[in-house]
């Protein structure tokens, strides 16, 4: 080995702790990176070749009742490959010895063999029999979550009528990778997919011959708009209930959603941790060069050229960046399988495979190289810039000046060390300002990993409690007469009953459009009123749309202007209608109407297919007694139930999110802490050993170096706050899709969570320095000569 | 031009001089020739002249040390001389080497293939031991001695594997110059060589230098404040204020242990 080689060993050994503290940073910035988009490239992969080899459907459509003729014609639409019709229905759904009430789906299997799109995989158990009837495969997430196995028992309330099934099997569709009650939280423990045999349920919602759901595939370059206005002309007349494309799939959009989160985390947060590790790294080498003066003048002195002690200086940097590389190809694969097993812990997918994909790997290289090319940079330069005759002389004093407090004649107010640490601040502004920066970056992390619980709160309060105060939300099976609601606010603990009127809609403004529903409320709705953004209550006006402020945009409309609104349902008529107000809906894209014209869209006078009420919880289990066996309500909500499993498994997530970025963070906030007050210690040993032997105690310098640290720490933490407060507004923007906006509300706790993190690996960082001051010896320090 | 010919600037101190050069080895070959060499620095708005116009030669094997108070420009010449600076104006050459107009790396090749460097403070590499610190050097060039041989040399053959911090400052001076002859540079440079070292250290560090000389043959020039240490040269050349103030020939060379300060 070259003695160049050997010495680079050595000063990597000699600085140990600093290379680790830094190359734990590179590692959080290359784990961070490879395991978020690892993470997303696998569930893309999953989603993709699963869909693939389940022939997942690209458009899908309902209809009250289309006769069974009609496939032909569907199929003979031009870009159709094929089409499968079936028949799927909302159920109620009750598992003995559970109060609770759960809702489903229900759907058909073919009268025949298996589905040949969205085909359902069999996860365990056995296939239906064609003439089963009293068998049923329940959705894997459900089965998962209630227990349920081959042989359990289930009972739906099918159209009206009480269905006992047993399991045969456990399966997966496509269709229900996300499982989610339509326009609620994803809860797999109150919403369950039943597959029952054709003959059962053609029976059961008497649609012998006839079909009231179908999902297609296209040729591939087929035009997707034209193939659903081509299925809507089609189902017009046979009360159809809406076309949509894959894109707008519920289980697939949330899917996608979730998938594209994940590559904003794993975009911008790695970044933020590279550039704090290259600015580590820079002020590392910059100081360690700053040391070795008086070595690179005498190798100069020796005969060494520029380029093989720059290329020394360069490798250090190499070595240190390779460290954390590796380090962080281990943690981004830990990472990536982790947050995969997390993410299939809830998308259901018939292979959990994690796998990297080559150009991850080397993209997070390739930056990590060139981070430590460019940390090295400013080092390289100075090594070429120093005259070996340097190595003749020891260096001159560093050029100070009065600080600008003393500029302004407060000088006096300070403390000698107090005008060392402001001086030697002042002197070096760039490495300070850096350092300020990195503490302020690390806080910003954390903030931005913590804020997650306060805007869910904050989403949960504003549109669960203040937007959503009925207890319990029912779904009647059609729309009834106004006397169903009477009927139901005469229920066992019933305090207060409105009734609601959902009608599928296309809206339409010009060459934008969009498939939602019109929701018909009172006009002085109490249990779900109107609040705009600012939560101040709006008015409903007859003849008038309320719409979410996204939808609107995405309209292109502002209050005032008009829409064309196209009833999907029922034999209404399409008609403009003038916006009048926007709401501030965190969640979905909705628009409302007075119930009374919502029902005119639909065709009918005042009838109600939604019941909100408010109920006594004591007697909730008399409530849901009666309840159940109402045969048109085809579900009920319980909002205390959906909040507490939102919470539960948002909780679970977040904690896992927040634990891996504040550790992230806290490995940010060791190496800027640490390796700050290492290098102002070899910087100043010199001066503090000087400082001891005038009768300085150790704890007063201590506080010299300490208190540079200190300094830069209080003046970074409010930055940080203010840059958590811009990463999380990033992320909150970046994310932010049409179904949701994430409120941007960082509580205090969050904040202080983060500067308890940061003041954690401050001092954990202060008292390793510590020990060292402690430990300086004074004759040696003397011997130096800087 | 005869190798002992010495053009002083001041023709007084010359002339005080107790033996004139061509009384010597009249056929000595100069290895280092300079004219009129002068060297301003500039200090912000000071212009300070380390080097006023200075005018020797040096002839090979010769042992010269160079003596004068702090400021005088002892080390700027040797820097000059070193190839680890370059001259304002005036001529210097090593042999056919101008070492006024070399670039940057034609002067890293006249340090790497000609020059052996002895710092006051050593500089040794402290992460490498011995053997490797002269191992540096010996990397660099062809017909190197060995490691050991240079350390044996300097009367260091046991400590080979020492760290920098486990040697005495006499035994690291000592490994600086091993380090410096390896290479069997044709020129040695010594900056203040025994400035940190007590006499009986900075004798056994003279003894080294001496012997390199005596042995090698390599042309030796030394700082050094220390008066006495010029009794074991062959030349002294006396500066002041940029300036050769004298150059005298020293009657009789003492050995290093003969000298006492």
């Amino acid at each position: 080995m070259r003695p160049l080689q050997r010495k680079l060993l050595r000063d990597l050994w000699r600085l140990k702790a600093q290379v680790l503290t830094i190359a734990l940073v590179v590692a959080s910035g290359v784990g961070g990176f490879i395991g978020s988009l690892s993470t997303h490239a696998s569930l893309v992969s999953l989603r993709d070749a699963y869909y693939d080899s389940a022939r997942f459907g690209h458009v899908f459509v309902a209809a009250r009742r289309a006769p069974q003729r009609l496939e032909a014609a569907i199929r003979a639409i031009p870009g159709v490959v094929d089409v499968e019709t079936t028949i799927a229905g909302n159920v109620m759904v009750t598992l003995p010895d559970t109060v609770e009430s759960m809702t489903g789906r229900v759907v058909a299997l073919p009268e025949r063999g298996t589905p040949r799109i969205n085909r359902v995989f069999l996860r365990s158990g056995r296939w239906l029999e064609p003439d089963d009837a009293h068998g049923v495969l329940v959705n894997e997430a459900f089965a998962r979550a209630r227990h349920l196995e081959p042989g359990s028992r289930v009972t739906l309330l099918v159209n009206g009528r009480f269905e006992s099934l047993e399991v045969r099997g456990v399966a997966l569709s496509p269709e229900y990778v996300f499982a989610a009650a339509h326009g609620g939280f994803a809860d797999d423990t109150r919403f369950g997919v039943f597959w029952l045999s054709h003959a059962k349920l053609a029976a059961a919602y008497d649609m012998e011959g006839a079909f009231n759901s179908a999902a297609l595939r296209l040729a591939r370059g087929a035009s997707v708009p034209r193939v659903i206005a081509a299925l809507d002309r089609l189902l017009a007349a046979y009360g159809s209930r809406g076309t949509y494309a894959r894109e707008d799939q519920p289980s697939n959009r949330a899917l996608s959603q979730e998938i594209g989160e994940q590559q904003v985390f794993g975009t911008v947060l790695p970044a933020v941790f590279l550039a704090v590790a290259i600015f580590l790294l820079n002020v590392l080498l910059a100081r360690h060069i700053a040391t070795e003066r008086l070595q690179i003048a005498a190798l100069k002195a020796l005969g060494y050229a520029n380029r093989s002690i720059g290329l020394h200086y360069l490798a250090l940097s190499l070595v240190i960046v390779g460290l954390g590389t590796l380090i962080g190809l281990g943690v981004g694969a830990l990472l990536g399988q982790w947050m995969t097993q997390l993410y299939t812990g809830y998308f259901f997918f018939p292979v959990h495979a994690w796998h990297v994909e080559p150009w991850i790997l080397a993209v997070a290289i390739g930056v990590a190289v060139l981070g430590a090319v460019g940390a090295a940079a400013g080092a390289v330069r100075a090594v070429v810039r120093l005259p070996p005759a340097e190595a003749m002389h020891p260096p001159a004093p560093a050029h100070f000046r009065r600080t600008l407090l003393e500029r302004l004649h407060l000088g006096r107010l300070l403390p000698d060390e107090a005008r060392m640490i402001l001086r030697e601040l002042e002197r070096r502004k760039l490495r300070t300002a850096l350092t300020v920066v990195g503490v302020a970056s690390s806080v910003a992390i954390v903030i931005a990993g913590t804020w997650w619980g306060d805007a869910f709160d904050r989403l949960i309060d504003i549109e669960l409690h203040r937007r959503e105060r009925a207890d319990v939300i029912v779904a009647l099976t059609e729309a009834e007469t106004p006397a169903a609601l009477h009927a139901a606010a005469r229920l066992p603990g019933v305090l207060a009953a409105e009734g609601s009127r959902d009608v599928p809609v296309r809206l339409r403004n010009g060459p934008y459009q969009y498939r939602t529903n019109v929701t018909g409320l009172a006009a002085d709705a109490r249990l779900r009123p109107m609040l705009d953004a600012d939560l101040k209550p709006l008015l409903l006006v007859e003849g008038a749309l309320l719409l979410t402020d996204r939808l609107a945009r995405r309209l292109h409309v502002r209050p005032g202007d008009a829409l064309w609104v196209e009833p999907l349902e029922g034999t209404g008529q399409p008609r403009l209608v003038p916006v009048a107000l926007e709401t501030g809906d965190l969640m979905g894209m909705r628009a409302y109407m007075t119930r009374r014209d919502a029902a005119a869209l639909a065709g009918d006078s005042d009838n109600v297919n939604g019941i909100r009420l408010r109920i006594d919880r004591n007697r909730l289990g008399e409530f849901y007694e009666r309840a159940r066996s109402i045969p048109v309500f085809a579900s009920i909500g319980d909002k205390v139930l959906m909040v507490r499993h939102f919470r539960a498994t948002s909780r679970r997530n977040l904690l896992v999110f927040t634990g891996v970025l504040s550790a992230f963070a806290a490995c940010i906030a060791v190496g800027v802490v640490y390796n700050s007050a290492r290098i102002a210690l070899a910087e100043h040993a010199w001066e503090l050993a000087s400082l001891r032997v005038l009768g300085f105690t150790r704890g007063e310098v201590s506080w010299i170096l300490l208190g540079q640290v200190g300094l830069q720490i209080l003046v970074a933490i409010p930055i940080g706050c203010l840059l958590g407060y811009g990463l999380a507004a990033l992320l909150a923007e970046l994310i932010h899709g049409e179904e949701f906006r994430i409120p941007l509300v960082i509580l205090p706790r969050t904040y202080a969570f983060a500067i308890l993190v940061m003041l954690g690996a401050a001092l954990a960082s202060a008292a390793i320095v510590r020990r060292r001051i402690d430990r300086l010896n004074l004759v040696a320090a003397l011997k130096t000569r800087e | 031009m005869s190798g002992w010919a010495i053009l002083p600037v001041d023709g007084a101190a010359h002339a005080r001089g107790r033996r004139t050069a061509t009384e010597i080895r009249v056929t000595a070959e100069p290895v280092f020739v300079a004219r009129e060499l002068r060297k301003i620095y500039r200090a912000g708005e000071v212009e300070v002249h380390a080097l006023r116009g200075v005018s020797f030669e040096i002839c090979r094997s010769e042992f010269v040390v160079l003596l004068g108070p702090s400021g005088s420009g002892k080390s700027t010449l040797l820097n000059i001389l070193g190839g680890l600076d370059t001259a304002s104006s005036g001529e210097v050459r090593w042999r056919n080497h101008d070492l006024v107009h070399a670039t940057e790396q034609e002067l890293t090749r006249y340090r790497r293939e000609h020059v052996g460097f002895v710092f006051q403070f050593y500089n040794l590499i402290p992460s490498l031991t011995a053997r490797e610190n002269v191992e540096l050097v010996t990397d660099l060039v062809p017909r190197a001695m060995r490691p050991e041989e240079a350390l044996g040399l300097v009367g260091l053959e046991g400590r080979l594997d020492h760290f920098p911090a486990q040697l005495s400052g006499g035994e690291q001076q000592r490994v600086a110059i091993a380090r410096a002859i390896a290479k069997r540079p044709e020129c040695l440079l010594c900056d203040e060589p025994t400035g940190a070292l007590d006499i009986d250290t900075g004798r056994l560090v003279l003894e080294a230098i001496g012997r390199v000389n005596r042995e090698l043959g390599t042309t030796t020039l030394v700082i050094t404040h220390n008066a006495v240490i010029s009794r074991m040269a062959d030349r002294i050349m006396r500066l002041a204020d940029g300036r050769i103030a004298e150059i005298s020939v020293n009657p009789e060379k003492l050995a290093p242990a003969e000298l006492h300060w």
